[in-house]
């Protein structure tokens, strides 16, 4: 099989991942908990995505890594600024500079 | 006459919120594209298959996925199933963003399916959470995906271009993290909001750990 087809495999795979539910999804059939669960989809999903790049070096669990101290400023910035922009910010610079300077 | 420039007026001024709302998210995004490039041309590929890939797929995690097994020589279903499972998260998007373009045409629901990125998600569902009621609220959703989608184009090229000028010292993934975690500030309290990167987190290791038993 060549890398093309394997690419294009893929790139269906992905848009089919993101489109069969958003357009054939019956919404009037929701139950009220499947509602509230939904409601959840962010602040659940989203730490799936944060804590294995902080936390998880491959399959092993390591707090003692730059990227742990580095979310550390993050979160103390996101938790008093609540600024997209401002977290973004800190945890890039603080990230590099502990990467660059220790 | 006047309705209709007052409608394209309005149209144009969601799409543009959509663009300004999404803009701090492709800070990260824009050295992740970068990094992808390099990466992909450090392990061989071409400058084509860099770009190529992204305008395919455009799904930045698939992508270094089916880079990193293809590269380690993984057989097709391993790679398939690996980029099923980094993408299950895309049917909770799609469930949560059906009810707010369920009344749209095919079109709409096909390019707007295109565009559905993490980034894209967490801003526009914000939105959307609060302006379903208006017509034109999906031109949000159109505005902050395509700006990731031209930002993650773009970055590639800057990439392909530039060469090595992002650090293999630097975690690829650490970018992307760090988006996201202002936009969960208000639910940190929340831990059974967790469970779900335990799911994730198993499967991802079951592929990668099945891979590794076959070769």
């Amino acid at each position: 099989m060549s890398i093309w087809t394997y690419t294009i495999i893929i790139g269906i795979l992905t848009f089919l991942s993101r489109y069969v539910v958003t357009a054939y999804a019956n919404t009037k059939t929701y139950s009220q908990i499947t509602k509230k669960v939904l409601s959840y989809v962010p602040s659940a999903v989203f730490p799936s995505l944060i804590f294995p790049a902080v936390f998880y070096n491959n399959t092993n669990f390591e707090i003692y890594t730059y990227e742990v101290l580095a979310f550390l400023f993050a979160l103390i910035a996101a938790y008093f600024s609540k600024n997209i922009l401002v977290t973004v910010t800190v945890g890039l610079l603080s990230y590099i500079a502990i990467v660059f300077i220790i | 006459m006047y309705q209709s420039i007052s409608t394209s007026m309005k149209r144009r001024q969601i799409f543009l919120q959509g663009i300004k709302d999404v803009l701090p998210l492709n800070i990260p995004v824009a050295l992740f594209g970068m990094f992808y490039s390099v990466l992909c041309i450090e392990l061989g590929f071409s400058a084509y298959f860099a770009m190529g890939t992204s305008l395919i797929i455009f799904a930045g995690g698939s992508q270094l996925i089916f880079i990193t097994l293809l590269t380690a020589g993984a057989v097709p279903w391993v790679i398939f199933g690996s980029v099923i499972m980094n993408n299950t998260r895309n049917f909770l998007y799609g469930a949560v963003f059906s009810k707010y373009i369920e009344k749209k045409s095919r079109i709409w629901k096909i390019v707007l399916s295109f565009f559905l990125t993490d980034q894209c998600f967490a801003v526009s569902n914000n939105y959307l959470k609060k302006n379903y009621k208006s017509k034109f609220a999906h031109y949000h959703m159109l505005g902050s995906g395509m700006t990731v989608w031209a930002i993650w184009q773009l970055s590639n090229l800057v990439g392909i271009w530039l060469g090595d000028i992002v650090s293999d010292q630097l975690s690829l993934n650490f970018f992307v993290a760090i988006t996201f975690l202002a936009l969960i500030a208000k639910d940190l309290g929340k831990l059974y909001h967790f469970l779900l990167f335990y799911y994730q987190q198993h499967a991802r290791s079951f592929f990668i750990t099945y891979h590794l038993k076959l070769t």
